[in-house]
């Protein structure tokens, strides 16, 4: 009870100091954000107050796996994909018909864009990268997670600070560096959330009863700690005033820019690269039921990535005011990214050696299949942007947008839907999914979108930089800027139209992972039957031998 | 990698290495020899790279590459291949290059570039204006459109600050002259003779008194005043009633900006014939034109 009480008034007193904060704010957007702080240091009291399970210490067995924060992780993910992926959707119609922005501030396309970016990225994936890593670790482990109460404030930590970054970005609170737009408030909650996520990942690294750390993990780990310190330096600022939700960063001019895209890039090498290959790196062995394919590949390929990676950001900023060996490396260091880029895919499609005939018959590993491959294409396709004389030509235009998506759409979003696939029966103990047919429906959805997306966008980026520096028989440039953009707005109308398909899969998975939690078998048909003739299924009877051809 | 007792993989033939985690096993296959030698040849190339490019603070590459230096290069070669056609363009009174069109339409393709960037934001992507910004390819010019008036215009800029010989007249505010009832008779009167509405006596009686000076007793406008033509239905600000009585209550005070000093004197040139050329474009004056073909058949459009 004493314990109840210093928890549930701890809580109430943070309420106190953010309506505190609320009361002194110097700006409207801060005012709000305190009252969301407030809001949710309320409700976390009163569950207490009713005796929720905040620690998780109810029933706490250390001979079961701890799964209710991975429960509640599959959920989030579900939620905030659908939510990202509509948004992206709106956004995309919002650059073909421009009369959807609305005339309001709040839904202009400079404010949903990064709603867009920061939902799919940090609460879509973010979210998936925190459940499967907290059921991963336990397995892999063969240990309870370790701290259960941390567990859960990582959890729900980290919900709030979506729900902060996303009110901000409609509010326009920005620090205007990509994917890292939260302000300084926001980004020290995240730190704390962050630290908390490291122990409780590392405590059961530590109390695990495995001698060895599997590959999983290594790559979970690799994550965790390099998005702590990109997030920690990028976001290094001054804020304006305590109350307010303006800052200043510590960087100026190029620096900033270079601190920016060193962590940005690696935003996309240990986020959606390192963390999303954790996640192949359990679920493609347990769903083919094949040894992964090569013990010593995991092992170069992991530490040559790793080192190789954050190394590579300055090529996001070729042809700039960064000096030119800064972008000479930032380009030779992406070349070399190469090859310990594909050992991941080669050792998730080669661990398929021997259960190839499972493309056939397993929708969830043909969705898998199909996020290596498309893995294996962006990440040659980054190098070769990175070369300079490439980039000339795809900086800035929609090409980069397109390459993008088919490292998103392709390899992050099919591998987490495939893992949330194979989690949903596990954490419900459901017989099956409730659909293995929509699974497939939901395949041929997002593969048919990808391809609309990423084909319309490579048409639109040639376009744009071909017309950009196209000069005419006179030796003059020929195209005004306007220009180039009515020229691509039919691949903006097909970029749409991917983005509906991909949607609608993403829908279609929401209802069978809503149906599965609810306890439902859909009545189909199996995905595959071997035909079989019981009139030929028996004997010859003696003499009676078949002649001869 | 302890391997007391090795087990073989079935399907693939390929030792296993003999760890497990939640029944995942780990194959001993050897690295593929196409991944290590691809892996190889990009660092070479790395290697290479670095000594052929810049790639050391404050050292250059063995190639003398440099990115401004590339970027300069190629902005040279193309100031050189323009320069002896500008060059001629700039030697040519405005007057004469319709005499030459070879050289009009070089002049009318390096407006037409210039246009793109330096025009576009007032004038449009196609020139035709928007509201408080000209179209520029109809035949209605405030200030004079033959082609010597555009490159004054140009040069010049119209109520620009900080230039001398801009083009400049004001409208006076008429809502500190005369009342709002007589500001709504001369609405009333304008929007009669552009063909809008019914003719007003006491505007037009108004419109004599107050608005002829400058805009002509039937409306026609006046170019030395930039006062523009009345009747034309063509409207800079809009010829509805409250549009026009806005207009004359508040007055209108719109700046083009002088590019004299901005654009060197070929590109201005370059941007006159252009904006001539686009459907628009008066004949030469007759005291100052030179006997061309152009101007003896009395044709407006030199440029299309």
């Amino acid at each position: 009870m004493p314990a109840t009480l210093a928890k549930s008034g701890g809580l109430f007193l943070a309420m106190i100091i953010a309506l505190f904060g609320m009361a002194q704010a110097q700006d409207t957007a801060f005012a709000v954000h305190m009252g969301i702080m407030a809001l949710a240091a309320l409700i976390a009291a009163l569950a207490v107050m009713k005796g929720a399970d905040v620690a998780g210490q109810m029933g706490h067995d250390e001979s079961v796996y701890d799964d209710a924060p991975v429960r509640w992780g599959v959920i989030a993910t579900t939620f905030w994909g659908v939510v990202g992926l509509a948004a992206g959707l709106f956004i995309a119609l919002q650059l073909a018909y421009p009369v959807l922005n609305l005339g309001l501030e709040y839904t202009s396309f400079g404010r949903l864009r990064p709603l867009h970016t920061s939902a799919v990225i940090f609460a879509f994936g973010g979210n998936a990268l925190l459940c499967t890593s907290f059921f991963v670790v336990q397995r892999t482990c063969r240990a309870r997670l370790a701290f259960p109460g941390m567990a859960r404030f990582v959890f729900w930590g980290y919900q709030l600070f979506i729900v902060l970054a996303a009110t901000g970005y409609l509010l326009g609170v920005t620090e205007a560096k990509e994917y890292a737009e939260p302000e300084w408030y926001v980004d020290l909650w995240l730190t704390v959330v962050w630290v908390a996520y490291l122990i409780v990942f590392g405590g059961t690294i530590i109390k695990r009863r495995e001698p060895h750390i599997y590959v999983a993990n290594w790559f979970y780990l690799a994550f965790i700690i390099t998005v702590a310190m990109l997030h920690i330096v990028n976001n290094l600022s001054l804020p304006v005033s305590l109350a307010g939700s303006k800052s200043y960063s510590a960087f100026a001019g190029v620096q900033d820019a270079l601190t920016q895209w060193w962590y940005g890039h690696n935003a996309v090498g240990f986020f959606l690269t390192a963390g999303f290959l954790a996640m192949m790196y359990y679920f493609v062995p347990k769903q083919a039921e094949r040894p992964v394919y090569s013990y010593r590949l995991s092992i170069i390929h992991f530490w040559s990535l790793i080192f190789l990676y954050i190394w590579a950001g300055p090529h996001h900023l070729h042809y700039t005011s960064l000096p030119d060996w800064a972008q000479s490396l930032g380009m030779v260091f992406s070349v070399m990214l190469w090859m310990p880029s594909w050992g991941g895919m080669i050792n998730g499609l080669m661990t398929l050696n021997g259960a190839w005939e499972k493309i056939r018959t397993d929708p969830i590993i043909r969705m898998m299949v199909l996020a290596l491959a498309f893995y294996g294409m962006s990440t040659f396709e980054g190098p070769m942007m990175s070369i300079k004389s490439v980039n000339s030509l795809s900086h800035y235009t929609d090409w980069t947008i397109g390459h993008v998506h088919s490292g998103a759409l392709g390899w992050n979003g099919m591998i987490t839907f495939a893992c949330m696939y194979y989690l949903a029966p596990r954490l419900w103990n459901r017989q099956r999914l409730y659909s293995l047919r929509l699974i497939n429906a939901h395949f041929w959805l997002a593969t048919a979108g990808i391809v609309f997306y990423t084909a319309s966008m490579w048409v639109a980026g040639l376009t744009q930089g071909l017309m950009w520096r196209e000069y005419g028989a006179d030796g003059y440039l020929v195209n005004s800027f306007a220009e180039t953009v009515a020229a691509i707005r039919p691949m903006f109308l097909l970029r749409a139209f991917g983005g509906g398909l991909y949607l609608a899969g993403a829908l279609v998975f929401a209802w069978n992972i809503a149906m599965t939690i609810a306890g439902r078998i859909r009545a189909e048909k199996p995905m595959t039957e071997t035909p079989y003739n019981p009139a030929a299924d028996r004997p010859l009877p003696a003499g009676n031998l078949q002649p001869a051809e | 990698m302890t391997d007391h007792n090795k087990r073989v993989d079935e399907a693939t033939g390929t030792n296993l290495v003999g760890h497990e985690w939640d029944g995942i096993e780990e194959l001993d296959t050897p690295l593929p020899r196409w991944w290590v030698y691809i892996f190889a040849a990009t660092v070479v190339f790395a290697a290479g790279y670095v000594v052929a490019y810049p790639s050391f603070p404050d050292v250059g590459g063995t190639t003398g590459w440099s990115s401004r230096g590339e970027l300069d290069d190629a902005l040279k070669a193309q100031t050189a291949a323009r320069a002896p056609v500008v060059s001629a363009i700039a030697a040519t009174p405005i007057e004469q290059l319709a005499a030459n069109p070879g050289l009009m339409r070089s002049a009318i393709e390096g407006g037409r570039a210039a246009f793109k960037v330096n025009c576009v934001q007032c004038h449009g992507s196609g020139a035709a204006g928007s509201k408080g910004y000209p179209n520029l390819n109809d035949d209605d010019w405030l200030w004079g459109g033959d082609i010597a008036a555009i490159q004054y215009t140009l040069q010049h800029g119209i109520r620009s600050p900080g230039s001398e010989e801009a083009r400049f007249s004001q409208m006076p505010a008429f809502a500190d002259i005369l009342s709002r009832g007589q500001i709504n008779a001369i609405v009333s009167h304008v929007r009669a003779i552009s063909g809008q509405g019914k003719p007003s006596a006491t505007g037009a009686q108004l419109f004599a008194e107050n608005c002829a000076s400058c805009h002509g007793p039937e409306g026609k406008g006046m170019r030395e005043q930039g006062a523009p033509n009345l009747t034309d239905g063509i409207w800079l600000y809009g010829g509805d009633r409250a549009s026009l009585t806005q207009t004359i209550a508040k007055a209108r005070y719109g700046v083009m900006p002088h590019w004299a000093g901005r654009l060197d004197d070929a590109t201005v040139k370059m941007l006159a014939a252009y904006v001539h050329s686009l459907g628009g474009g008066e004949a030469n004056p007759a005291p100052a034109a030179p006997v061309t073909a152009d101007a003896a058949t009395g044709e407006a459009n030199v440029g299309s």
